[in-house]
């Protein structure tokens, strides 16, 4: 009944707020590209059948040399920039959701962990917490690929999710310490609740809701730092497609005016960004009790 | 690696043998704690030069660009923080927290690239890479003393500073915009206090905590999106230098570097605990 009620306020402010509105709507769009981006690409700008050297540095086609075939123009390799987008926006999307699952499951059960047993596992936690927060995720996972000179979609995954779990460790641990002593708790004890039936089934799903502003933020730090990484030359390799890495190649061709290689992976890469952000500010906003 | 791409199998060999590469991991390790605690980070693979001395000489030029940011970008967010949130309906307020907006969501390498594209390649009004001409002061070669140089800081420091001036800017705001609403400001404001010492006196002190939390995180930050911006600009600093390394599998210049940016940090976050307890009396310790 609660939840039935909290739902529909959900919705209601939910469906008035356009500038949620507007970013659900983005992250929609980006979606669906990354999901059915293969069979809308117009090439698939890594088959090296698909694609020709003759095509190369093409600028968009409603320009004086530009071709229907390439309407966002091409690559130093002849690549399609609209294609190569939509499957950079695969990549981005493909590390983002494969960071939070990773870090987000490890660090939600390290921070309750922590916060329910207390002691030396939660001062570890803290300690551990402290110096991965002021290192910052990027140097550390820039770091990590730079040293060990691993390269590929899962290994940025491990090591971005490496220093990024701790970031849902923290926000868990505060959430539980803050619940833990309620009544409802003592209660679930006194009925004979052993300690696994309380942290799943009262702790974990009343905890929860601050996490999902960190998922959301989470998605967009992410999405960037990969980003960072692979125009930097230590994320995915140059036979995957990232949206950081045509921004990478684009950059040694400014001086030479072609401005597409950078401005459209750019806006996408904004666009992306942006549209999850205005889903968190919401989100932030609508689970702030202070603010209402 | 160190003998060459030319290096016969026997210069491989003996090099090993001169770097200790052959032994095992622990025994290497140990030979470099031994030799790191003396101060002596070994030589970089590639210069034949003392790592720590390589660095040294690079690090001016990151701290300028580093402390440029941070500086500036504190005073701004912090500013145009309170600005906003006492105005949160005016033009230029929606106009500042939609800025803000791009700055979280724009990486900060893209901001280079663009800024480069704007400022240098159309507008020719600031140049695109290096550091211009510098002045020598004992060890400490500066680039802040020349018209040149702070030209040629203008873009790599607002490149480096956009994401962090525009999160101080949204602490800040929503910090105030929750404190504003407090009984205790209503009070100030009831005893007829004048609204520079209700805003200042009252209200930031108590939104700067957060915001120094966040201001000694931004460090690390700082360092990581220097290497970013350092090689977008070619500002000869510590970052693109590390980028470099990584790319030679220069070792000890990337240990070296590490150690040196621990230090760093841990000095700052010592420092910032500090400075809590002179904001908040109640987590002194005496």
């Amino acid at each position: 009944m609660i939840s039935h009620l909290l739902k529909s306020k959900f919705l209601h402010d939910y469906l008035r707020d356009p500038s949620v509105l507007v970013g659900s709507f983005i992250l929609l769009v980006f979606i669906l590209a990354a999901l059915f981006g293969p069979w809308i690409a117009p090439q698939n700008p890594y088959d090296l059948k698909a694609i020709s050297l003759e095509d190369f540095l093409k600028p968009p086609s409603w320009m004086a040399e530009g071709e229907a075939k390439f309407p966002l123009g091409t690559d130093d390799q002849g690549r399609d920039i609209l294609s190569t987008i939509l499957y950079g926006c695969r990549t981005s999307l493909i590390v983002a959701f494969g960071v939070v699952l990773v870090s987000g499951s490890f660090g939600i059960t390290m921070g309750m962990l922590a916060a329910y047993y207390g002691g030396r596992l939660d001062a570890l936690l803290m300690r551990l917490a402290d110096t991965f927060f002021s290192f910052s995720t990027t140097l550390i996972a820039f770091l990590l690929l730079g040293v060990f000179k691993q390269k590929g979609v899962l290994v940025v995954i491990i090591a971005i999710s490496i220093a990024d779990w701790v970031r849902y460790a923290r926000t868990m641990r505060g959430s539980v310490l803050e619940i833990k002593e309620t009544a409802f708790i003592t209660a679930a004890r006194a009925s004979g609740a052993g300690d696994m039936r309380i942290l799943l089934r009262h702790l974990l799903p009343n905890a929860l809701p601050p996490i999902f502003v960190v998922v959301a933020v989470d998605l967009a730090v992410v999405i960037m730092i990969e980003a960072t990484l692979s125009f930097l030359g230590v994320g995915v390799p140059l036979t995957e497609p990232s949206l950081g890495m045509m921004i990478s190649i684009g950059k040694d061709y400014i001086y030479a005016g072609m401005w597409w290689m950078i401005v459209f992976p750019g806006i996408t890469l904004i666009l992306l960004v942006v549209g999850i952000n205005l889903f968190a500010d919401w989100l932030r906003e609508e689970l702030n009790p202070k603010i209402q | 690696m160190l003998a060459g791409v030319y290096g016969t199998e026997q210069d491989r060999v003996e090099i090993r043998k001169a770097y200790a590469l052959d032994k095992p991991f622990y025994i290497q390790y140990a030979l470099f704690i031994a030799r790191a605690a003396r101060g002596d980070f070994g030589n970089s693979y590639v210069n034949r030069i003392s790592a720590l001395k390589l660095i040294m000489e690079r690090a001016p030029a990151t701290v300028e660009l580093v402390t440029t940011s941070a500086v500036v970008a504190l005073i701004l967010g912090i500013g145009l923080g309170v600005m906003v949130s006492l105005k949160p309906r005016s033009a230029v307020s929606r106009l500042i927290m939609a800025a803000s907006l791009g700055g979280i969501s724009i990486p900060t390498f893209l901001i280079g690239v663009l800024l480069i594209m704007v400022f240098s390649v159309y507008l020719h009004i600031l140049p695109p890479f290096g550091r211009g001409e510098t002045v020598t002061m004992g060890f400490w070669r500066t680039g802040l003393l020349t018209w040149s140089g702070i030209t040629h800081l203008i873009l790599p420091a607002l490149t480096l500073m956009g994401y962090q001036l525009a999160v101080l800017l949204r602490l800040t705001r929503a910090g105030m915009r929750e404190v504003l609403t407090e009984e205790y400001i209503k009070t100030a404001w009831a005893k007829g206090l004048s609204a520079r010492r209700v805003i200042f006196k009252h209200a930031l002190k108590n939104v700067l905590i957060p915001v120094i939390t966040i201001s000694g995180l931004m460090l690390g930050e700082l360092l990581a999106f220097s290497v970013v911006t350092e090689t977008i600009f070619q500002w000869p600093g510590m970052g693109n230098l590390l980028l470099k390394s990584i790319y030679d599998s220069d070792q000890p210049i990337i240990v070296t570097y590490i150690m040196l940016a621990s230090v760093v940090i841990l000095s700052i976050n010592i420092i910032v605990d500090i400075l809590y307890a002179f904001l908040n009396p109640r987590i002194r310790y005496d």
